[in-house]
């Protein structure tokens, strides 16, 4: 298993580097942040100051220089420089890593405890009037563009708190201002109430595609020789659905989870955009819009790096789940 | 039905027995179809994409606001005169939103078919002739697959501006690695059957092998591919608009809609509601669709015992 993880480890390198060379093709060609330069500032910058600007972000090196010196000023914790003046970009990403990330797995542990109880309870009761409302809702949510249902909770939430007077129920940013004052306990009612609407958005399009997944997986194995021979030889149904159908129906769903983590952290993007987080998504529409290619970088690096490693543990927790499965 | 006549004879019915014991043969296709044609939610919701589809391309031939032309009616609840409203600068929004389905449609459907067909090639190829080009081909599909489709698109889109084809090919350059590893798996397992053996005995060249027995048996699995793709499209695209990196005014999309609808929930909510419905009734119904094909294709998932 150890081995097997250095190994995995080992592979996800070259992946990693290819992977990164062709994001920084795109990126690098995807704008000129100099040309941006002269023309967006007042007065026009003379043309020392503009040839400064380029060899400050590299502008002036061929990519393939470029690429080199980025990644491996990355492994010493030097992400490069900003197109905006004393902007430090390892810090402003870990910092926003930290504010996201919260989101981020709440979201995704709400929507696959929902997901899984959901869509047991409706391959159980295949073709019942729950198994059909809770089809029709995964339809409905799974056809729901996040943008839309985002601006509709945000309003609900606000309604919310006109009707009711509190003030619990967050729908601008990750946190209330001038929080440092307050009580620990204060602060960590103001961050989970600012934590709510935001994580149902995001939990609802994954809660929709993965009940939908875990109902068909569980259906399979319901249908499968050994469910019904557990139940012939006389074991229990509650025995039989736990032990026999369930562990064997979530085994896949933990790589439909893994591999559905670029589709949250787009999500991530918009949902962070429309509560006014300030966390990776708004710093990647800025790093776009200000052509910025070191801060867009470091923001797809970081999202390879979580999408592989997370890809890993799924693949790692197969061996757990499936005793069929063993790395050696 | 008791005097059983003697086949041949003039006049008389189909005999009994081979009424009953006789099975009427029908081709795959036959069978594909009839099992399609009775889904009933994917019936209705190929009717309502239909008919969206007519609407968002023909309407707007036969209205008379255009959705770039000012009215003198500002912030109007829908009314007979404008079924969906106004906005504040006194746009139709019927013709806006007829204008922004069209759009989203074009992108999305463009999406699907580029993305299908690039995929379904380059799988088929990888699939047939394995070895060293499989190996290329699926490494470049590996690679494709990593890139974050929504933060790749967010970037390209900010350079290739609001066209509304560069945004379709943007989605389908990022989505077409999915289709390519289905097909690869299916024709992995086709180039072995006996019809690939039987045309190669014939004579038939490799692009022939190709494109008329293996990509046409692979047909379910893209067409069920390709319907996903579809609403894959018009929610990544919707999203892109509605962030500012799609579609740009004048033209206008029914994610730019929302966007411009998003601080008017409370005060015109038709402007923010109307959009967001024609968005879930595309998706809903292109997801129903999509399912009806995947049971059509194949029926091995049947009711369950209890």
């Amino acid at each position: 298993m150890l081995a097997y993880t250095v190994r995995r480890l080992l592979v996800s390198i070259p992946v990693l580097i290819a992977s990164t060379f062709v994001v920084f093709l795109v990126v690098v060609n995807a704008g000129d942040p100099v040309a941006n330069f002269a023309v967006s500032r007042q007065p026009a910058p003379s043309k020392a100051a503009v040839a400064a600007f380029a060899r400050h972000i590299h502008a002036d090196q061929p990519v393939a220089e470029r690429y080199w010196n980025w990644i491996t000023g990355v492994l010493h914790g030097d992400f490069g420089p900003s197109v905006q003046p004393n902007l430090d970009i390892g810090h402003d990403l870990f910092t926003r890593f930290r504010v996201t990330v919260t989101l981020v797995a709440a979201a995704m542990i709400i929507a696959l405890l929902l997901a899984v109880l959901f869509g047991v309870f409706s391959a159980i009761r295949q073709y019942s009037v729950a198994d059909y409302v809770i089809t029709f809702f995964g339809f409905l949510f799974l056809a729901m563009p996040v943008f839309w249902f985002a601006v509709l909770l945000k309003q609900a939430g606000i309604w919310y708190n006109q009707q009711t007077g509190s003030q619990f129920l967050g729908t601008i940013g990750e946190k209330s201002p001038y929080l440092e004052v307050d009580t620990t306990w204060n602060q960590f009612t103001d961050h989970v109430g600012h934590l709510v609407l935001p994580t149902i958005t995001l939990a609802l399009v994954s809660f929709a595609s993965w009940t939908r997944y875990t109902r068909a997986s569980m259906l399979e194995v319901l249908g499968s020789d050994y469910v019904r021979l557990a139940r012939a030889k006389g074991l229990r149904r509650g025995r039989v659905m736990t032990r026999h159908a369930l562990r064997t129906a979530l085994i896949p769903l933990t790589t439909v989870v893994a591999l559905d983590i670029g589709i949250i952290l787009g999500g991530a993007v918009v949902t962070e955009t429309i509560f006014q987080w300030h966390g990776m998504g708004e710093m990647l529409v800025q790093a776009v819009t200000t052509i910025d290619v070191y801060r867009t970088m470091a923001w797809l690096l970081l999202s390879a790096v979580i999408v592989i490693g997370l890809n890993l543990i799924a693949d790692l927790l197969y061996a757990v789940l499936d005793p069929r499965i063993r790395y050696d | 039905m008791t005097d059983i006549q003697a086949p041949g004879s003039p006049g008389t019915e189909v005999p009994r027995s081979e009424n009953e014991f006789t099975v009427k043969q029908r081709s795959q296709t036959q069978l594909i179809l009839r099992r399609f044609l009775r889904h009933r939610a994917a019936m209705i919701s190929l009717a309502v994409f239909l008919l969206i589809l007519l609407w968002a391309f023909i309407g707007p031939h036969l209205w008379h606001y255009s959705y770039q032309k000012y009215t003198p009616d500002n912030s109007q609840a829908p009314s007979a005169k404008h079924p969906f409203g106004t906005n504040s600068s006194g746009y139709d929004s019927y013709a806006q939103v007829m204008r922004g389905t069209q759009t989203s449609l074009k992108i999305a459907i463009l999406t699907a078919l580029g993305s299908t067909l690039l995929g379904a090639v380059w799988g088929a190829i990888a699939g047939f002739y394995r070895g060293i080009v499989d190996a290329v081909m699926m490494r470049i599909t590996d690679l494709v697959l990593t890139l974050p489709l929504f933060a790749i698109a967010l970037v390209i889109s900010s350079r290739t501006g609001g066209d509304w084809y560069w945004i379709a090919i943007v989605i389908a350059g990022l989505t077409w690695a999915y289709v390519s590893r289905v097909v690869r798996s299916t024709v992995l397992s086709l180039r072995e059957k006996e019809f690939v053996e039987a045309a190669r005995a014939l004579g038939a060249s490799d692009v022939r092998i190709i494109f008329r027995h293996l990509l046409p048996n692979s047909l379910g699995p893209i067409i069920v591919n390709a319907t996903v793709l579809v609403a894959t499209g018009i929610l990544t695209e919707t999203a892109l608009s509605f962030l500012g990196f799609g579609v740009q005014p004048p033209d206008t999309s029914l994610g730019l809609l929302v966007s411009q609808a998003q601080t008017a929930v409370t005060t015109r909510p038709w402007l923010f509601y109307i959009p967001g419905a024609f968005i879930i009734a595309i998706a809903l119904t292109i997801n129903f669709i999509g399912d009806g094909l995947r049971d059509a294709f194949d029926p091995r998932q049947q009711r369950v015992r209890q």
